[in-house]
C-alpha cells in the first residue's frame, strides 16, 4: 500500500502516463493513429472502444509489450521506448489473455511472479497474503489454478499483477468472459484497490456500464483514434439531449422518422428495429406526451415506451456514428436459407 | 539470477504437476525397444522348404538327413515333399511355401564321380531376410556335405580366425542407444517445443514479458528448464531400457559417471536445437506437424538403425550435423563396448559445441516484445 508521502518521497510524477501523438503502425496498416491523453496520479481511466479499435495494442504499447512506430509513451516518469525496464518495475499488468499458470497453485503463480519482479524473500510471504486478502481469494491458496472458475482466476489475475505492489496498474479488458455476477464483484474490488493502495489504473472495455461505474475519466477510441475525452457526466452532456425515449410501435411505417423528428425538443431520432426508435431529447416527459398523443391521433398502438438519461451508449453513437454493440456482435458470414414454405 | 530461476522453478514444477509429460516421452521409446528388439532380433523358424527328389540315390538321401537335422535342431526350416518342379516353383511363388530344393536325376552319381555335382535352389527373394537365411542353411549343408571325409595333411585354403571383441550383441541391446536418444528428443520436443509454443499461444509468456525479467534470464531459464526435462528421460531411458535388455553396464559408476556426461552434452544440444526451430513459430500446430519430419531427419540418418558408412554420400553429410549421431555413437560406445570417456570425448564436444552455439544463434532471435 502507497501513502501519498511515499509518491513524494520516490518522486513518482503527479501525471502517472502520459501520451503524446502515439502511432503504431503494422506494414500499411495503421493500428493507433497519434492518440494523446494523460492520466493523473490515484485516478481510473478507461479507453472505450469497440474490439479492434485499437485499445490492446494502445495498452500493450503503454506496458512495453510491443514498440512504438512513433509518438512518446512516459509512464510513471519513464520513457516507454528508453527505459522500458524501470517502466515494468513501476506497473502491474493484467492482460486480456488469462496467463496464470493453470498447473501451479494459486500461490504458486504469486510466488513465480514476486521472484520475477525481484520482490525480497522476507517480504515474499506478506505481500502474497495481503494480495490474496485483497481479491479474497485466501482459502483457495492452495488449489490449483484449472480448478478456479473464470471469476475466481481473473481475481487472481489481478492478485498476480499487484503481488509487487506496482504504482500504476493497467487492465486488458478485466471483465470480459464473467457472468454478471463476477463483474460487478470485480469493479468492487478494482474500487476498493483503488482506494486502499492509491492506484492510478487504466483499463480497456466494450461494456459501457464497466466504464461508466469504474472510470474517473474515459477516452472513447475508434478505428485506432482518440474521438472523445472526459468524465462519464462531461461526455453524456456533450450529447445534445438530456433524456432518451424508446418507443415501440406494433407496425412499421416509413414516415415515423420524419414525424418523430418534427416533434418538439427531439435532438435525433436512431431507428433501432422495425417499429422501434431511440429518441434524443431535451425534455423526457414532453416528448412521451406528445408520443402518447401522436399514436392516438393517427390510430397506432404503443408496445413499449420508457424514458431514460443519456447513456455512453448515445455518448459513443453520437461520436462515431454507430453503437458499440453493433461491433459487439457481427452478423454471421454465413446464414442458412428459409425453410422451404417457412413464414418470413 | 533469481528470475531466471523462477522460470526454471515453474517449468519444473509444470513437469512434476504433468507425469504424462513424462511417460508419453518415455512410452514410445520403450515400446520401440520392446516391440523392434524382439521382432528384428530373431532367426527364422518353421519356414517351409519343398524338396524335389529326381535322384533317390545314397547322396541324395544323405542330404535330405542332414536337412531333417535343420527341421529338428536349429529349426530353420522344415522338409515338405513334393513331386514336381514346376508345381513346388508355383508354390514358392503363391507363398504357399517359403523355398524348394530341386535334386536333379543323377546327382549321387555326379557326386562320387567328382563330376561337378549341382543343386537347385528356388527362393522368394521379396523376403530377403528369409531366403536369406534359408540358403545360408543350404550353403552351411552344401559345404558339410563337400568336406573330404580325410582331411588332407596340409589345409589348401586360407582360414579366417574371427576375433569378437565383445559379447554377442543381439538386436535389443543395438537398438537401446537409439532409444535413449529418442527418449531425450520426445521430451525436448514436448517440454520444450510444444509446451513452449502452447504458452506463447495462450498469453503465459505476455506475463513475462511485461516484468523486468531479461531476455538473456528468459531464454537461459527455459533452456536449463528443458535440459533438466531431457536429462531426467535420458536418464530414466538408460535405466529401464539396460535392465530390458540385460546390459549390466549401468551398475559401474564410472560408466554411470560418462553416462551422465553424455545425457548432459545430448540434452543441452536437443535442448538448443528446438529451441533455434522453435523461436520465431506462434502457430501451436508447427510443432505438432514438425514431430515426424524431424524425427525422420533426424533419427534414421543417425546410424541408429543401420550403419552410417552403409548411406550414400549425400546422407552421410547429413549424419555429420545430425546430433543424433554422436549421441548414439556416445551410447554405443559406453554401454556396448566399454568405451570410457575417450571414445566419447569428441561425441561430448560436438554437442557441447552444438547446444552452445545454436543457443547463441537463437538469442538473438529471440523477441523480448510480443
Amino acid at each position: 500500500m502507497h501513502s501519498n508521502d511515499y509518491y513524494e518521497k520516490h518522486q513518482v510524477p503527479d501525471i502517472a502516463i502520459a501520451v503524446e501523438k502515439i502511432v503504431k503502425r503494422y506494414g500499411d496498416f495503421e493500428a493507433v493513429k497519434g492518440v494523446d491523453f494523460t492520466v493523473a496520479r490515484g485516478e481510473i481511466f478507461g479507453l472505450l472502444g469497440p474490439n479492434g479499435a485499437g485499445k490492446s495494442t494502445l495498452i500493450r504499447m503503454m506496458t512495453t509489450l510491443i514498440p512504438l512506430t512513433s509518438g512518446k509513451a512516459t509512464v510513471a516518469g519513464y520513457n516507454v521506448a528508453e527505459n522500458a525496464d524501470a517502466v515494468r518495475h513501476m506497473i502491474g499488468v493484467i492482460p486480456q489473455a488469462l496467463t496464470s499458470d493453470p498447473d501451479l497453485t494459486v500461490e504458486e503463480n504469486l510466488n513465480i511472479y514476486a521472484k520475477l519482479y525481484s520482490v525480497p524473500r522476507d517480504e515474499r510471504a506478506k505481500n502474497i497474503q495481503e494480495v490474496l486478502e485483497a481479491v479474497d481469494l485466501v482459502k483457495w491458496r492452495g488449489a490449483q489454478t484449472k480448478t478456479l472458475s473464470g471469476g475466481m482466476r481473473r481475481r487472481l489475475e489481478i492478485a498476480r499483477g499487484l503481488v509487487h505492489n506496482p504504482h500504476i496498474f493497467f487492465l486488458d479488458e478485466p471483465t470480459t468472459g464473467l457472468d454478471p455476477v463476477s463483474r460487478i464483484a470485480v469493479w468492487e474490488m478494482l474500487n476498493n484497490l483503488r482506494t486502499t493502495r492509491n492506484l492510478t489504473m487504466l483499463l480497456t472495455t466494450h461494456y459501457m456500464e464497466e466504464a461508466d461505474k469504474l472510470c474517473d475519466r474515459i477516452a472513447i477510441v475508434d478505428h485506432g483514434t482518440l474521438v472523445a475525452l472526459g468524465t462519464p457526466m462531461e461526455l453524456k452532456h456533450s450529447v445534445p439531449g438530456a433524456n432518451v425515449v424508446e418507443v415501440h410501435f406494433d407496425r412499421e411505417t416509413p414516415e415515423w422518422q420524419a414525424r418523430l423528428e418534427g416533434l418538439d425538443d427531439v435532438t435525433s431520432v436512431q431507428a433501432q428495429s422495425a417499429g422501434f426508435y431511440r429518441v434524443l431529447t431535451t425534455s423526457g416527459s414532453r416528448t412521451t406526451m406528445q408520443l402518447v398523443e401522436l399514436a392516438a391521433s393517427l390510430g397506432e398502438t404503443l408496445t413499449s415506451l420508457s424514458v431514460q438519461n443519456t447513456t455512453l451508449d448515445d455518448v459513443f453513437v453520437h461520436y462515431t456514428g454507430r453503437q458499440l454493440r453493433d461491433e459487439q456482435v457481427k452478423p454471421p458470414a454465413f446464414t442458412l436459407p428459409p425453410r422451404p414454405g417457412a413464414r418470413p | 539470477m533469481n528470475r531466471m530461476f523462477a522460470i526454471i522453478e515453474r517449468e519444473m514444477r509444470k513437469f512434476f504437476r504433468s507425469p504424462m509429460l513424462m511417460i508419453m516421452s518415455l512410452m514410445m521409446p520403450i515400446l520401440q525397444l520392446l516391440i523392434m528388439g524382439n521382432a528384428f532380433g530373431g532367426k527364422i523358424v518353421g519356414a517351409r522348404v519343398a524338396i524335389v527328389d529326381y535322384d533317390h540315390g545314397p547322396q541324395a538321401v544323405k542330404l535330405r538327413e542332414a536337412f531333417d537335422a535343420i527341421a529338428v535342431n536349429i529349426k530353420t526350416f522344415t522338409t515338405v515333399e513334393y513331386q514336381d518342379e514346376m508345381k513346388a516353383r508355383e508354390d514358392v511363388r503363391t507363398g504357399r511355401i517359403d523355398a524348394a530344393v530341386v535334386i536333379p536325376a543323377q546327382y549321387s552319381r555326379r557326386v562320387y564321380a567328382q563330376s561337378a555335382p549341382r543343386l537347385g535352389i528356388v527362393v522368394d527373394n521379396s523376403d530377403q531376410f528369409t531366403s536369406s537365411s534359408v540358403e545360408s542353411e543350404m550353403q552351411l549343408v552344401v559345404t558339410a556335405l563337400s568336406t573330404p571325409v580325410i582331411q588332407p595333411r596340409l589345409a589348401n585354403s586360407i582360414a579366417l580366425e574371427i576375433v569378437e571383441l565383445y559379447p554377442y550383441v543381439n538386436y535389443m541391446k543395438f537398438l537401446l542407444p537409439a532409444c535413449v536418444a529418442l527418449a531425450m528428443y520426445i521430451s525436448v520436443m514436448i517440454g520444450g517445443g510444444m509446451l513452449y509454443i502452447d504458452d506463447k499461444a495462450r498469453g503465459v509468456h505476455e506475463g513475462y514479458l511485461v516484468t523486468p525479467i531479461t531476455k538473456f534470464e528468459l531464454v537461459f531459464g527455459m533452456n536449463i528448464a528443458g535440459a533438466i526435462k531431457a536429462t531426467l528421460s535420458g536418464i530414466c531411458l538408460t535405466v529401464i531400457g539396460s535392465l530390458m535388455a540385460g546390459l549390466g553396464a549401468i551398475f559401474d559408476p564410472m560408466v554411470d559417471l560418462e553416462l551422465l556426461a553424455l545425457i548432459l552434452a545430448t540434452s543441452i544440444a536437443f535442448n538448443g536445437m528446438m529451441f533455434l526451430l522453435m523461436v520465431r513459430v506462434e502457430d501451436p500446430l508447427t510443432p505438432r506437424a514438425m514431430f515426424g519430419v524431424l524425427n525422420l531427419l533426424l533419427f534414421y540418418p543417425s546410424g541408429a538403425m543401420y550403419p552410417v558408412k552403409a548411406f550414400p554420400v549425400w546422407l552421410r553429410a547429413l549424419a555429420v550435423v545430425d546430433p543424433f549421431t554422436y549421441c548414439v555413437h556416445g551410447f554405443k560406445a559406453i554401454l556396448l563396448k566399454d568405451g570410457g570417456f575417450a571414445a566419447i570425448q569428441f561425441d561430448l564436444l560436438f554437442l557441447s559445441v552444438f547446444g552452445i552455439g545454436t543457443l547463441l544463434i537463437a538469442t538473438p532471435l529471440f523477441k523480448r516484445t510480443l
